[in-house]
């Protein structure tokens, strides 16, 4: 592709590509979640949030490329919510997997 | 690093995050769903980074320190403050897609504006909209959650609240065809304003009139909301891997309002623009009828008698804190051969699946967390059913009375059980302002007080009476 080309290609960026996309995945996340555990619901809510923090790759793109500093300032605080969202999603998921166990231990808490 | 790898970079991450969801189907393996979601998530963002256009490293480093000093606090809140959490990042995730959608447009405006084709704009308003709105809106639900004291907890009704909130929509709406068809116009760079405008205050008015027994269904809404920003934007950056996450987002969060929904009978357009919260004042059931109070002693020893006992939680019990003091009563029971099962509704709590981490948070196993479905059909062989701080979900209103506003919504039959202990705070009816005829039934004996010491009172005599023999 010249560069002349890639250039052209960039306004007409692939819709029915996107939008196909978007449709199969859509189709693949119902067939997926329909299937979650319900005792597991809060957990699957906290891993989607930490899942759909993948903004922070929109985010560092608009942080870190040679854009104006205010447009980068919003990229910066854009980040920071997503990266926030990443880091305590994928953490207090696992928190809270860790809990959810067969059966009792002998002495294993709930006892004063 | 070359846009070909970095393309294989996002279909493996693509890959992981189906499996992490996909993992999730049972509580065995769910534990590898955070691995591969880990995972995926940072080959995206090694990926992104190693973009050659990504030149500045600076501000990244420092947003992504801030993300973790804020993120990793936000982690360990107690579990019954998960709700709010929650909410607190569907807010985060909003307003990430409004920025980065605010931050493209400028900066197409100012060096590129070739780049705003009607598809790219179209994305770049509906990412904005969908943003802002779940950010102020889920800022706003989490603050109900939490209870901060200048948010009102009640439904806030006005006359013409639908009319007001549509035509604001409207006008928004109107700006952003405006915006699409025009976009570099002179007029452009200061409607984009009040388009976010409009979206952070229909983020509020969405959800003011909202009571608490909604909240379930509204966060999974606001999930949904918060994905499908994700989408927008990865349409506007030409992004597969932020089309695709987003997607799965927003399927999980639409699969989980339906769940919702049903579970309470009713309808989007319903929980979104009904107000369920309302008093209903022509009803005033209790009249005439007398609570018949049980004492500590007496409710011990029917329970010790007792077979099988099915326990239910509802919102109650996570404001009481008294998951602990459940374990220990189970423990109690257990010891004794006595059969005890809890008995899970939809929208117990608020949010989905809320009782099951509360109570596996109390070591309960999660064997013994009985759907509502599979437990009803039991229900007239249990001898006691506990009801521990549900009040609308045992409420034998939803199958009979028509003018109830729960009418139809499935309930977990406690009323079937030979005897029926509810605990209860207060003499108030519930978060849906709904008398519960369940409470005069013949076979209902209440307890009053605070839920914690009611069931640790029990223990006590519980442990007290095994200790003599």
């Amino acid at each position: 592709m010249t560069p002349t080309e890639a250039a052209a290609a960039v306004p007409a960026a692939d819709i029915w590509g996107q939008l196909f996309v978007f449709v199969l995945a859509t189709f693949i996340g119902l067939g997926v979640i329909r299937r979650v555990s319900r005792l597991l619901h809060t957990p699957l809510m906290s891993i989607t949030n930490a899942i759909s923090a993948i903004a922070v790759v929109g985010s560092i793109i608009v942080t870190g490329a040679d854009y104006p500093p205010e447009i980068r300032l919003l990229g910066g605080i854009a980040l920071f919510a997503s990266m926030t969202n990443i880091v305590s999603g994928f953490l207090i998921t696992d928190r809270m997997l860790k809990m959810f166990k067969t059966d009792t231990k002998p002495g294993a808490g709930g006892r004063p | 690093m070359s846009h070909g790898l970095v393309q294989l970079a996002y279909i493996i991450a693509t890959g992981l995050f189906v499996f992490a969801l996909h993992w999730m189907n049972a509580p065995a393996t769910a534990r590898n769903g955070v691995y591969a979601g880990v995972a995926g998530m940072a080959l995206a963002i090694a990926a992104t980074w190693a973009e050659p256009e990504v030149i500045h490293h600076g501000w990244i480093v420092l947003a992504l320190l801030a993300g973790v000093a804020v993120g990793v606090p936000l982690s360990m809140v107690p579990l019954t403050a998960v709700p709010q959490r929650t909410a607190l990042s569907h807010a985060f995730g909003g307003l990430a897609a409004g920025l980065v959608g605010t931050a493209k447009y400028y900066l197409w405006l100012g060096e590129g504006p070739e780049n705003l084709t009607a598809f790219r704009m179209i994305a770049i308003i509906v990412e904005i909209i969908l943003g802002f709105l779940t950010f102020t809106g889920s800022l706003l639900a989490a603050g109900k959650l939490q209870e901060v004291k200048w948010i009102p907890q009640r439904p806030v009704t006005y006359p013409l609240q639908n009319v007001t909130n549509l035509g604001l929509f409207g006008v928004a709406a109107v700006a952003g065809v405006a915006l699409v068809l025009h976009p570099t116009a002179a007029w452009a760079p200061s409607v984009f304003p009040v388009i976010i405008g409009m979206s952070l205050l229909f983020g509020v008015l969405l959800i003011i009139p909202i009571g608490g027994a909604d909240m379930p269904t509204v966060i999974a809404i606001l999930n949904a909301y918060a994905g499908l920003s994700a989408v927008a934007m990865g349409f506007v950056l030409d992004n597969k891997l932020l089309i695709t996450a987003g997607a799965l987002d927003g399927s999980s969060g639409l699969i989980l309002a339906v769940i919702m929904c049903k579970a309470m009978n009713r309808s989007f357009a319903n929980v979104l623009f009904g107000a369920f919260g309302q008093v209903q004042p022509a009803k005033a059931l209790g009249e005439g009828k007398e609570y018949k109070a049980e004492s500590i002693e007496g409710a011990a020893q029917v329970l010790e008698q007792a077979n099988l006992v099915v326990i239910v939680p509802g919102y109650g019990m996570a404001v009481a804190q008294a998951q602990h003091k459940v374990r220990e009563l189970y423990d109690q029971l257990k010891k004794r051969g006595i059969t005890v099962k809890f008995a899970i509704h939809p929208v117990a709590g608020r949010m989905p699946g809320h009782m099951n981490v509360l109570l596996a948070e109390a070591d309960i196993p999660y064997t013994d967390l009985v759907e509502m479905d599979e437990i009803n059909p039991d229900m007239p062989q249990v001898d006691v059913a506990l009801v521990v701080g549900a009040n609308d979900v045992v409420n034998p209103a939803a199958r009979t009375e028509k003018t109830s506003p729960i009418y139809g919504m499935p309930i977990i039959d406690a009323d079937r059980a030979r005897t029926v202990f509810a605990i209860k705070r207060s003499k108030n009816p519930g978060f849906a302002g709904i008398d519960n005829e369940l409470y005069f039934s013949d076979k209902t004996w209440m307890l009053f007080g605070d839920a914690k010491n009611v069931i640790g009172e029990l223990v006590k005599q519980l442990s007290g009476g095994s200790g003599m023999h």
